[in-house]
């Protein structure tokens, strides 16, 4: 799977910009699903025929990733910038990102060759640099996107990558399809669009597939680093399934039949609370007359950095999950 | 053209008490549409069959209503504490003309003459729980004749020319409604739905149910946007200029705006020769927000006659940007079909 993983995690795909990484997915989901489409807001929704007298599940996991917008290109050819979702600005420094068009460009703050350590920059006052001598030869425009630029790491038990968020709850959709032996359900594998600048594909997709049931994948924080903020969440303790965080409480149905398989089957699992951020649940649990959803979470530190860290045995402890909850039946009461 | 600004501009409508400004555009635009209707929240929405074989269903929404005051309590001696409905900053309040209520009663927000001022007083800006609306009046009972509890209060500026700029109120987002009053005069191959939304300073609320009725294929936002224009010290770029012509959103707090649709945008400008610039991304929203996120998704984007000085008393605006807003919207809805999105 971890050729998968790097697959995903290294293509080019900020809100927005999402076609690159639908195609890819696309081509890895060839023939293992029976319907594919791509609805009008972009997301890959496929789906696959239960066997029986299942209910329709809804899986959803999001192509984007957070990045940067161009703004402004200056005289001297210096571009000015607006964030694509949660960039966090320090990480900037240092870092690279990528157009569409292979494009590549560093960050900088204004009047100071080193970041003041007292203060941290600010997004206003910071710059993107493409290396162009003037703003003729800037080989991008206003309205160009760019996203982190970084090569997978495989550390062994633990992976690095920009973009887990939320690459590897697509790599655990498509593992998990492929895996899959039989289900009685009605499975709708949801790749969504724009989870990054507010849970916009899950809004709209969910809408289209109506399901009785969702789970999405995506990442969630730990607690488990020098001085962090408290939470009983790790590395390498298991997939986390959700009781709440910022968007949403967890239905009990779906928490429960989450754990109560984790523990028939003797998978690793915490549960998670998380104090901030939310997923694409938080929209398809409202979405028309409501919708029984819950998540499996990925721990993951630092998010939103390009260098974010998961446990691969967590990863494919997601996707044995995943899957065993697909092959039962599921009581909707 | 300019007339109908003048009268939008001039009609009050403050979220949530839009009636006047949509009795203006039911007027203005009731012998150029097939049917018009009101729907449950205030939004109207008016229809014309287009020409096309299998016309597209086109959305496309302007917010009627306006940021403003609200009177929430009537004090002993006869001021009035009120509350801001929608996004204004408590700085340009002070010393300001308003009318309140349905009868118009005029008001002054107060404001302490320099002479009184402390020193440190100069540099602290005046919030708007300490603020009142004077209507010259010394009681309680007095104001009460005039005034209740729950009466809007609107920007009393009357509209006027200074050229080719233009100074009113309320362009946010009466220039929406005026270009939309001026493109349902023609006919186009898309089946039009010309919506007037109400509530968007409060959240694009109206957007978001005359969107879920409409259910349209294609949707686009009318809007009067910012314009930061002026010198800056710094080589950043304005949010859009004065004069530049029609501001095309790629992406803004609330929408990713359909790259098909700034396709066709730009390719019309380009074709008709008509001045265009891109919004910057990143700032602000408007009912596309909302609209876009409707029942399975709307490819929708936004348009926009740049504003200087919006949620504000007086803002000003460019006859020629406006002109050419409805230029570039009637070229795009002409070309606009199924292709375009296939």
């Amino acid at each position: 799977m971890k050729e998968l993983i790097k697959t995903l995690t290294e293509i080019y795909g900020p809100s927005g910009h999402e076609e690159r990484i639908r195609e890819v997915i696309k081509g890895e989901i060839a023939g293992m699903a029976d319907e594919v489409r791509v609805d009008t807001l972009g997301n890959l929704i496929a789906l696959k025929h239960g066997g029986g007298d299942g209910v329709k599940v809804m899986l959803a996991a999001h192509m984007d990733e957070i990045g940067v917008i161009v703004t402004h290109v200056d005289e001297k050819g210096f571009l000015r910038f607006a964030p694509i979702g949660g960039v966090i600005p320090h990480t900037l420094l240092g870092a690279r990102v990528v157009f569409a068009n292979g494009v590549v460009g560093t960050f900088g703050i204004e009047g100071r060759p080193f970041p003041n350590r007292e203060k941290p920059p600010k997004i206003k006052e910071m710059y993107l640099d493409v290396g162009a001598a003037d703003k003729e030869s800037v080989p991008v425009q206003v309205g160009d996107a760019a996203g982190f630029q970084r090569e997978f790491a495989d550390l062994g038990g633990r992976l690095m990558a920009k973009a887990f968020d939320d690459r590897i709850g697509c790599a655990i959709l498509i593992q998990a399809l492929r895996e899959l032996e039989g289900t009685p359900h009605e499975v709708y594998a949801v790749f969504t669009v724009q989870e990054e600048v507010g849970v916009r594909g899950a809004i709209t997709s969910a809408y289209g597939v109506a399901p009785d049931l969702a789970i999405a994948v995506d990442i969630t924080a730990t607690g488990d680093t020098p001085e962090a903020h408290p939470m009983a969440v790790a590395l390498g303790k298991g997939p986390a399934i959700k009781v709440k965080d910022r968007g949403m409480l967890a239905h009990p149905l779906v928490k429960n039949l989450l754990v109560e398989t984790a523990k028939e089957l003797g998978i690793p699992y915490q549960l998670e609370v998380l104090e901030f951020g939310s997923t694409d649940a938080m929209a398809i649990q409202v979405s028309r007359a409501g919708v029984p959803a819950g998540v499996v979470s990925v721990p993951t530190r630092y998010a939103h950095t390009p260098s974010e860290m998961v446990d691969y045995e967590d990863v494919l402890n997601a996707v044995k999950l995943l899957k065993a909850v697909l092959a039962k039946p599921i009581k909707l009461e | 053209m300019i007339l109908i600004l003048k009268e939008l501009s001039e009609a009050f409508g403050v979220s949530g008490n839009e009636g006047e400004v949509r009795e203006v555009i039911i007027e203005a635009v009731k012998d150029h549409v097939d049917e018009v209707r009101v729907d449950t929240l205030g939004n109207l929405i008016t229809f014309k069959r287009g020409t096309g074989d299998s016309p597209l269903k086109v959305m496309l929404a302007a917010h009627t209503d306006e940021v403003g005051l609200m009177i929430v309590h009537i004090e002993k001696n006869g001021l009035l504490r009120f509350y801001k409905v929608g996004g204004i900053d408590d700085r340009i309040l002070p010393s300001k003309v308003v009318r309140i209520g349905k009868d118009r009663i005029p008001g002054v927000i107060g404001a302490k003459p320099i002479h009184l001022l402390k020193q440190e007083e100069r540099k602290r800006v005046v919030k708007v729980e300490d603020m009142v609306i004077d209507i010259g009046v010394s009681s309680q009972e007095e104001a009460e004749k005039l005034v209740k509890r729950g009466d809007y209060a609107a920007f009393a500026t009357p509209f006027a020319e200074l050229g080719d700029v233009v100074k009113g109120k309320a362009f946010d987002d009466r220039a929406g409604c005026a270009v939309l009053v001026e493109l349902v005069k023609e006919r186009y191959p898309s089946d039009l739905y010309a919506v007037f939304t109400v509530q968007e300073e409060m959240g694009a609320r109206g957007a978001r149910v005359a969107a879920y009725a409409v259910a349209p294929d294609v949707a686009f936002a009318l809007e009067g946007t910012i314009a930061d224009d002026l010198p800056k010290k710094k080589d950043t770029s304005p949010t859009t200029q004065l004069g530049a012509g029609p501001a095309i959103t790629i992406m803004d707090r609330s929408v990713i705006a359909d790259k098909r649709l700034v396709k066709l945008l730009v390719e019309t400008a380009k074709e008709e020769g008509i001045p265009y610039q891109f919004k910057q991304p990143g700032v602000g929203g408007t009912d596309a927000g909302r609209i876009h996120l409707t029942r399975e998704g709307v490819p929708s984007t936004v348009v926009s006659v740049p504003c200087r000085y919006i949620h504000a008393p007086a803002c000003l605006l460019s006859l020629t940007d406006f002109e050419n807003t409805v230029r570039l919207m009637k070229g795009a809805l002409g070309k606009l079909t199924r292709e375009v999105l296939s």
